[in-house]
């Protein structure tokens, strides 16, 4: 009987299989583990965050990648969506939030004021939040579609996926946090 | 039945003489400018006569001049409207450049609270008699007031973006 | 966990010392936002409770605070319609339009009946999209997820008709000094009956979800009230207004737009509280469609989609590279130099939240020498904290989300 099911499969890594039993190496189970079960913290300032509950709506459901709950609450989240402009005033409250998270941690700075800015170059806008905290994956648009904030999502996966479990205490990341003040 | 401006015109001089002065009439709304210091006595006439009855205020906001003299640097706009006979009405006021200091209006009309917070936030302008004069838009640590013309509108402190790509020199930016 | 530490001369630590209740309980702070899943958009409120009941709240704003009126001040005319899209961005084309109309008023530009038609159904459209996000947001606050979820797939499709006439979503730029940059396709249309086919039966059950439902009524019932004369001090305008018993509405007061071609009811409720403002909203939007269908079927035959006014409108390409003048129209307006006289003008619409004005000083060059938005959700987020003393947590969230405060058009 042919696979009738339209669910795609997540793809095994590589490994030994065997009568009973599959030998991998941690790391891609557990980023594996880690890839598909994205939950994220919509930090949704303006109009990227409507676009941001369009891409949670039915039509476009980010729920599909594993990003079922959604959670306002740093300590459950694994990934901090920036949606909007940041300004100077916010920015404190940003970083704030990023600290109270736990680790592992990634960031998405969706949209062109996320990023950089956007259109907004003035007094009171950060440009870009990658002035405050580290930012893994940056997606443009003023608002990007929906299609593309899941591709956002999407390459923060395969990040994900390949990361090393010892890249969070490698010297590298400490660098990269200490260029922030993070502690 | 129609207010006439004729009538407001007549009715203000009446009550204020020479404090309101300038009257005309701009796309269909009537202007006039009244004397700084009387603002509260003449937006309240507006407000509580019978005929006139301009009792909702739509909106206050402030504007920088600082080509006119001294004592007309800064312009506060207030536009009130009667909904009973739909009549719209513009009153400016002018104060000083280097005190620029008005009567507040939120014992009026409470809707003037924030939008006198949002003046003074970008032009410095303050409201004597405001319960609560703070900046409200801007961040509380800021010393400059960002809407006056000499005050330049991109962070100077900024540094990923280059003024040359922007058409920016010292001399136009 | 919140760097919320107020200075010891703060007047609720006076308060908090003041106040001793009976039972030994004392009063305690409690910070709202600014990143809180309830509060859309982000502005932060400092409460201090009683045990459940909000005694009183502080309110900040200016967390995305993006300096609109100074941008407005270094841009030509064409680029300030981005910066309106982005004011009240769940219902942008109404922005646009208020702009175009602004310029329009001052430069004593005629639009054709056409275009004024084609305008209306755009901004029905998008106070339906508003009022849609305000309700069903309305409903997941008192914990109803399905409703937003339903009718979204519809705003989807308004998403979808602003996509054949300009390009865009969300942050539409839609529009031009006269009308509209190219005349609406006929898949438009198409998109907009089906639209209009679809739509009403949707909506009718998401109203029957809501409007006699016990627990949603128990939740918005008698909370939040505001009284006519309240309202008007606090400068409301909209739904808001409408909700507490006042007719206001600038589409009739002051008609733009050929909005005194369509006959269209102003609904009203009597007390003002939230439920008041939820079915207020609701039968808004019957009438915006009400008020597209009549527009549709008045529409005046042809494909004029702009006022014939070269100085201001971008000519055809076809038209530039052959035709002189066509060509010095078209640098003059890319760069620019379009003829404004000096002058002052204000114009409101109806925005989704109430009356939307802009206030334009021009002085004759090519950008406006100051130019205000009479924004409304700033004018009535005044009342927030009156309207929530006394009442409890969970009630302040759901009134906030009644008022729909928009944090692009309280900021700007």
């Amino acid at each position: 009987m042919e696979n009738v099911s339209k669910t795609k499969m997540v793809e095994a890594p590589e490994g030994i299989a065997g009568e009973g039993f599959f030998a991998t190496r941690f790391d891609s189970v557990i980023g594996l583990a880690r890839a598909n079960s994205l939950w994220p913290l919509p930090f949704a300032t303006s109009c990227c965050g409507i676009e941001f509950m369009a891409t949670m709506a039915s039509h476009y459901d980010l729920a599909r990648f594993g990003s079922e709950r959604v959670s306002f609450s740093p300590r459950q989240a694994d990934m901090l969506l920036v949606m909007g402009t940041i300004s100077k005033k916010m920015a404190p409250i940003l970083r704030q939030v990023y600290e109270q998270m736990s680790e592992p941690r990634w960031v998405i700075a969706v949209g062109a004021c996320a990023s950089s800015g956007g259109i907004f170059d003035t007094y009171s806008v950060l440009q870009g939040i990658d002035k405050v905290i580290p930012v893994d994956v940056y997606v443009p648009g003023c608002p990007p579609r929906p299609e593309q904030i899941v591709d956002g999502v999407m390459h923060l996966q395969e990040l994900v996926k390949n990361e090393s479990s010892r890249r969070r205490n490698s010297d590298e990341y400490k660098e990269l946090l200490a260029s922030y003040n993070i502690e | 039945m129609a207010l006439d401006t004729l009538e407001i015109q007549n009715k203000l001089q009446e009550a204020f003489g020479q404090k309101v002065n300038h009257f005309r009439t701009e796309y269909g709304v009537f202007v006039l400018e009244a004397e700084a210091n009387s603002i509260v006595e003449i937006l309240q006439f507006m407000k509580e006569d019978k005929t006139l009855n301009f009792h909702f205020l739509t909106d206050l906001c402030g504007v920088h001049y600082p080509e006119n003299e001294n004592s007309e640097q800064f312009c506060v706009v207030y536009h009130l409207h009667n909904w009973f006979t739909n009549t719209r009405i513009r009153v400016k006021t002018f104060i000083s450049g280097t005190q620029p200091e008005l009567p507040s209006i939120t014992s009026l009309f409470e809707s003037a609270n924030w939008m006198e917070r949002e003046t003074y936030d970008f032009y410095g302008i303050i409201f004597t008699g405001h319960p609560n004069l703070v900046r409200i838009l801007n961040m509380d640590e800021m010393v400059s007031f960002p809407l006056r013309k000499e005050f330049p509108m991109e962070d100077s402190g900024r540094t990923d973006k280059d003024d040359r790509f922007f058409g920016r020199t010292i001399n136009n930016c | 966990m919140s760097n919320i530490v107020l200075p010891a001369e703060h007047r609720y630590n006076k308060i908090i010392q003041e106040r001793q209740n009976e039972d030994g309980s004392e009063l305690a702070i409690l910070n709202l936002g600014p990143t809180h899943p309830a509060t859309h958009g982000i502005f932060q409120n400092i409460l201090l409770m009683d045990g459940e009941r909000i005694v009183e709240a502080e309110p900040t704003i200016g967390y995305i605070h993006r300096a609109f009126e100074k941008i407005a001040e270094n841009r030509p005319f064409y680029q300030i319609t981005p910066l309106t899209d982005r004011m009240n961005y769940c219902s942008s084309p109404i922005n646009n339009m208020a702009w175009w109309m602004t310029l329009e008023k001052l430069l004593n530009i005629e639009v054709p009946k056409r275009a004024q038609y084609l305008r209306v159904i755009v901004m029905e459209l998008a106070r339906i999209s508003d009022h849609i996000i305000c309700n069903s947001i309305l409903g997941v606050d008192t914990g109803a997820y399905t409703g937003f979820l339903y009718v979204f797939q519809y705003r989807e499709k308004i998403y979808e008709i602003y996509e054949e006439i300009c390009g865009a979503r969300l942050t539409t730029n839609m529009g031009r000094i006269g009308g509209f940059e190219r005349d609406w396709s006929p898949k438009a249309f198409e998109k907009l009956d089906a639209f209009l086919e679809e739509f009403p039966a949707v909506w009718q059950e998401f109203e029957n979800l809501f409007t006699r439902n016990r627990i949603f009524i128990d939740r918005t019932v008698n909370v939040g009230a505001i009284t006519a004369e309240k309202a008007m001090a606090y400068g409301f305008t909209g739904p808001n207004l409408r909700a507490a018993g006042v007719d206001y509405d600038v589409r009739v007061a002051q008609p733009y737009s050929s909005y005194e071609d369509f006959e269209f009811d102003v609904p009203v409720g009597k007390s003002g509280d939230t439920y008041d403002r939820f079915c207020v909203r609701n039968a808004e939007v019957w009438e915006s469609l009400k008020i597209i269908r009549q527009a549709l079927e008045k529409m005046p035959a042809g494909s004029e989609f702009t006022a014939d006014v070269p100085a201001y409108h971008l000519p055809p390409k076809e038209d530039v590279y052959q035709d002189m003048e066509a060509l010095i129209y078209h640098f003059k307006i890319v760069m620019g130099e379009v003829p404004v006289p000096v002058a002052e003008v204000y114009h409101p619409v109806e925005g989704g939240n109430g009356e939307l004005g802009f206030y334009l000083i021009t002085d004759g060059s090519r950008t406006p020498y100051r130019l205000h938005f009479r924004r409304p959700c700033f004018i009535y987020y005044q009342a927030y904290p009156e309207m929530i003393k006394g009442s409890m947590l969970s009630d302040a969230i759901v009134i906030l989300s009644s008022l729909n405060v928009i944090a692009g058009e309280l900021d700007a």
